[in-house]
């Protein structure tokens, strides 16, 4: 494994008994870099990321983090390397129960023996960067979707992670708090000297602040490069993609029978 | 007549992995006890909301049990010109049965779904997934200290209806229809064994506890991620916990019976 190589995919398929979702996956992830995955609803992006973080097995290939194989690992094992991770999920998945403090706080709590006080400047630093030191005595349903997003953010990266990965940042959230979690994404990564993956469709955002991407259609890895090289790209489903035409290399119906006969016409 | 075949077999097939995943789960809750004992104050929280947030509903229903039981028992103990038995009657009536079994009826209804409701929840909004990828199990940090809490509370939640059913006894016996205060104290006294009624009882209150918070963890755990995955969880621990009492109380008892 190459020194500056994080996360190394090699040869990954992965399916559930009535569905192939990854034929023959590759992929890189160097450090220091914001990688994207992209592809359309239902290819399998989320996958990647829980394959990533042990939380599922593949069926053939394997996840390589850090020099060891995911799905190889023990329980315990597992955890060692999911401490060097974190994950921002698609709407949060802030703990209910607790404010904003006590979820930042929560994964600083579980993984060291720190004192209150300790704890409490790590906390307030890390609300800091997201912008949001003042928010945290409120609770996780007093929050609008961008800022519990940050939180969830925050406490992403509570733990100086190597890795961070992100479900669908930009999912659902308006333009200015979309501005603000690309650059949130950018700065704690350059900051922390850590890995980003971000699993996206939204190609404006991403191509804007992404080092490197990788499409994924079909179960394999349709195509990757740097945002300007994919841009220029002539490869039928990529250009479909980037300029967000309708209909193309993935259709717009689904599978389906002749209309007219289901029209009985 | 084969898809018929078909259906009850993969009916059967499904309740029977269940049961294996429900297993599964309470063994896992045990090997990862001990962490959470490590961190009891978990557990006392859940004390706290299920049991001490349960207590009004349990007295309330207690003092009603007790003083029906003291109407019902008196009509009939007075026919035979033994009404001063109702002492005895309402205490081992609640001892040995109503206590831990309508204690665990009441405990499935607003415990258990509480518990089925909150994890199904937590799962459905990926919370349990967040705790995952921090490395940090949802079964130790969530699910045991609930489970112990369960087991804590439920004997000493079917004690104080017990308590509060004699209680409620007393009040229509003696004040209301005028039986003798010594005879119904000293009855109950003489006639309820320690080792055979209220030890008894306890067996019984512990083995509902298991079961019911048993039942509504994995309900909660196993629950598809959507809101009516969660809704029809939460009616399954009711139902099931209700049918899972009332069955073991019939198998504890003629066992305890038959000792």
């Amino acid at each position: 494994m190459q020194k500056d190589l994080i996360v190394s995919i090699k040869d990954l398929a992965f399916g559930y008994a009535e569905r192939q979702i990854h034929k023959k996956i590759n992929m890189n992830f160097h450090r220091g870099k914001v990688v994207a995955i992209m592809g359309g609803s239902g290819c399998g992006k989320t996958t990647i990321l829980r394959l990533i973080g042990g939380q599922i097995k593949p069926t053939s290939g394997h996840v390589e983090v850090d020099g060891q194989i995911v799905h190889e690992q023990g329980r315990k094992g597992i955890y060692e390397l999911r401490r060097k991770m974190g994950m921002l999920f698609q709407h949060g998945a802030l703990f209910s129960d607790l404010s904003v403090f006590e979820n930042v706080a929560f994964p600083i709590r579980e993984h060291t023996n720190l004192s209150e006080e300790i704890i409490k400047d790590l906390v307030l630093m890390k609300l800091n960067a997201v912008g949001l030191r003042g928010a945290n005595q409120l609770m996780p349903t007093e929050l609008s979707g961008g800022m519990a997003r940050r939180v969830a953010l925050a406490r992403a990266v509570a733990l100086d992670p190597d890795i961070i990965m992100y479900d669908e940042p930009f999912a659902g959230l308006d333009p200015i708090s979309m501005g603000v979690i690309c650059d949130l994404i950018r700065t704690l990564n350059d900051a922390l000297g850590a890995t980003s993956i971000i699993v996206t469709h939204d190609v404006t955002e991403t191509f804007a602040f992404a080092d490197y991407i990788y499409f994924i259609a079909d179960g394999i890895v349709a195509a990757e490069g740097s945002p300007s090289d994919l841009k220029k790209s002539q490869l039928p489903f990529v250009k479909q993609f980037v300029h967000s035409q309708k209909d193309g290399p993935v259709p717009f119906h689904y599978q389906a029978n002749d209309y007219l006969q289901d029209l009985r016409l | 007549m084969l898809s018929f075949f078909e259906k009850i077999g993969g009916a059967i097939r499904s309740k029977i992995t269940r049961l294996g995943a429900a297993t599964r789960l309470f063994f896992s809750i045990i090997s990862y006890s001990s962490d959470s004992f490590k961190r009891f104050n978990l557990t006392i929280r859940e004390i706290y909301f299920t049991g001490v947030l349960s207590l009004v509903i349990i007295v309330v229903s207690a003092f009603f049990v007790g003083m029906v039981l003291g109407l019902q028992g008196y009509y009939t103990l007075q026919k035979y010109g033994s009404s001063e038995a109702i002492g005895v009657l309402v205490a081992l009536a609640l001892v040995r049965e109503l206590g831990p079994v309508v204690t665990a009826l009441l405990f499935a209804g607003r415990a258990g779904t509480a518990i089925t409701a909150e994890i199904g929840l937590m799962k459905a909004t990926e919370q349990l997934s967040a705790m995952e990828m921090m490395a940090v199990s949802p079964v130790a940090r969530i699910v045991a200290p609930r489970f112990w809490a369960g087991i804590i509370t439920m004997p000493l939640l079917a004690s104080i209806f017990s308590m509060v059913g004699v209680l409620g006894g007393y009040v229509v016996a003696v004040p209301l229809i005028g039986v003798d205060e010594g005879a119904f104290w000293s009855q109950m006294q003489a006639n309820v064994d320690f080792n055979y009624d209220i030890v008894n009882g306890f067996i019984k209150s512990v083995v509902f506890g298991i079961a019911c918070t048993i039942i509504a963890l994995f309900e909660g755990y196993d629950a598809p991620p959507t809101a009516e995955g969660v809704s029809r969880a939460t009616t399954r621990t009711v139902v099931t916990s209700s049918l899972a009492v009332l069955g073991l109380d019939f198998v504890l008892t003629s066992f305890m019976l038959t000792v």
